[in-house]
């Protein structure tokens, strides 16, 4: 079977054990994500599936049979940046950075939610448009744990994306 | 994890006839794959029913929704008919888990979800839930997050989702497709199980079934309210929660329906709380007389007594914001 990443197809015939998040890292050589608890508890190994943020921990790649995957080498390069990625860096959005790819990617999405019209469990008004306050960007991004407290830079750095993009 | 057999239907009816012999399906796997990797299930064919349909939700003809098995939690809590007209049930999903898992978490797979009990996950523990006969390892042991209603020394186990909360207090149904085409509808409140003496038995499910989907009933309008209190203000699972469907007319309350989650082996629902609520004009004794229906029987294991007084105090703070009561 084949699947698409970051716009390459890729074949897969392996053993239908491997998650997503292993056969990205191992077999594709794409380390970009990273795995934290290999138990849907903390992000580190978020990707995108047809845009979609998700686990790649808690998904088997046999399920994804001519899916698009995007992972963090997909969205940018040092050279070009996607703006998240630039956004982190101006404004510190980590430490260590083990957890900033799984971070970018939920980012990524989340806006992309936002903008969709998604509530979170934050909002008000379930029926009005939630404005991406740093409480809403929080809430939402809360499924992205960093163990080195970057919190407040990660949110500052999202809030500015979603500024510059108005 | 232990090697499977993976296989992926394209329609129900494939689907229930693999599922017929003793085939486990899967469907989100945040659940699934959780417990596979821990070899807490060691599944020996996969069936994955991601692509056959049921992803969908659809009006039903007596002003309800038809809500799809295999329909994503962030599908059905954003859909803009589910947050105007059930706002509980949008309430309650986007309580739960993270962005990442509501959007691979689906209805069917939220509601057969397994209790996040720590021995039940170790597998070097005894549990009569994973090894019906071995004991329950959390009776005399670690049990903050435990049952404290109708739960037995066979299992103290809660149900820990959120989702089936809302849905119990809207009174849905849901319906399963059996082999053979044979299908059936049970009430939610029906559809989990306490432990009795088959602890190992979440729900009604039978060896075969798939489930279809989750009908709610026409909209009831009033205030909708789910209260959730966890440990950390996101990203955790519920001590005790409260969904809380209310309507005042002329200062009384002309219907109540509520449900309470993770204090129990199922989402807790009793008829009798609904009917002391209607008709009545809230007042702090009414609430506690609430409290008192609830609790009479409650009963905690060591760690999890906190959760008795965390209950009273959680459903009259739910009862005071719902009706809008100084008291
Ligand atoms: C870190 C973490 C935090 C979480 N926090 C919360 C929380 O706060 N609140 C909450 O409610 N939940 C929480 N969850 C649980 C999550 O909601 C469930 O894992 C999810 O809803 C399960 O759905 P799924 O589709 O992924 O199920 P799967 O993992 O695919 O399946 C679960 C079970 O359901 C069965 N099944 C699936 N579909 C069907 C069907 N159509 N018919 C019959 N059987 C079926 C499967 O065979 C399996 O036994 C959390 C999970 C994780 C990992
Ligand atoms: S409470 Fe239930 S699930 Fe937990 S150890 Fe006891 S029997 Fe097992
Ligand atoms: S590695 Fe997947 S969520 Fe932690
Ligand atoms: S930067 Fe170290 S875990 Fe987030």
């Amino acid at each position: 079977m084949k699947l698409a990443i970051n716009g390459t197809t890729q074949g897969f015939e392996g053993d239908p054990r491997t998650s997503l998040l292993d056969f990205l890292r191992r077999d594709c050589g794409l380390t970009g994500t990273k795995k934290g608890c290999d138990h849907g508890q903390c992000g580190a190994c978020t990707v995108l599936v047809n845009g979609q943020r998700i686990n790649s921990c808690l998904t088997l790649a046999v399920m994804h049979e001519d899916d698009e995957i995007t992972t963090i080498e997909g969205l940018g390069t040092p050279q070009d940046m996607h703006p998240l990625q630039a956004a982190f860096v101006d404004h510190d959005g980590y430490q260590c950075g083990y957890c900033t790819p799984g971070q970018i990617c939920s980012a990524k999405a989340m806006l992309d939610e936002a903008q969709a019209g998604w509530p979170s469990a934050v909002t008000g008004d379930l029926t009005a448009e939630a404005e991406l306050t740093p409480e809403e960007i929080r809430e939402r991004m809360s499924g992205n744990l960093c163990r080195c407290g970057a919190y407040s830079n990660i949110v500052d750095a999202i809030t500015q994306v979603k500024e510059d993009a108005r | 994890m232990r090697p499977f057999d993976y296989q992926r239907p394209d329609g129900l009816d494939h689907a229930s006839l693999l599922d017929r012999d003793g085939a486990t399906l899967i469907a989100g796997g945040t659940n699934l794959l959780d417990l596979m990797k821990l070899q807490v299930e060691t599944p020996e064919t996969l069936v994955d029913i991601n692509r056959i349909g049921l992803d969908k939700i659809e009006p039903t003809g007596e002003g309800g929704i038809r809500i799809g098995a295999l329909v994503s939690n962030s599908t059905c809590a954003a859909d803009p008919r589910i947050r105007a007209d059930w706002p509980l049930l949008s309430r309650a999903i986007l309580a739960g888990a993270s962005g990442q898992l509501r959007n691979k978490a689906t209805t069917g797979g939220n509601l057969c979800q397994r209790t996040r009990c720590y021995y039940f996950m170790n597998i070097d523990m005894p549990c009569n839930k994973r090894e019906p006969g071995t004991g329950c390892s959390a009776l005399n042991g670690r049990n903050r997050i435990h049952a404290v209603l109708g739960a037995n020394e066979n299992c103290i186990a809660t149900y820990p989702g959120d989702m089936a909360v809302a849905m119990y207090a809207l009174d849905a149904t849901v319906e399963i497709a059996g082999p053979d085409k044979a299908s059936r509808s049970v009430r939610v409140r029906d559809f989990h199980r306490l432990p009795g003496e088959r602890p190992e038995l979440d729900n009604v499910l039978e060896a075969g079934e798939v489930i279809t989907g989750v009908t709610l009933p026409a909209p009831v309008g009033g205030t909708q309210l789910y209260r959730k209190v966890r440990e950390r203000s996101s990203y955790a699972f519920a001590l005790v929660s409260i969904a809380a469907a209310l309507r005042m007319e002329e200062g009384a309350i002309s219907r109540a329906s509520l449900a309470f989650g993770s204090m129990a082996h199922k989402p807790w629902h009793d008829l009798r709380i609904d009917a002391a609520l209607t008709g009545a004009k809230p007042s702090d004794a009414l609430f506690d007389h609430v409290a008192d229906l609830l609790l009479e029987d409650a009963e905690g294991y060591g760690e999890n007594d906190f959760k008795i007084p965390l209950a009273r105090r959680t459903v009259k703070a739910v009862l005071r914001e719902a009706t809008g009561a100084s008291t």
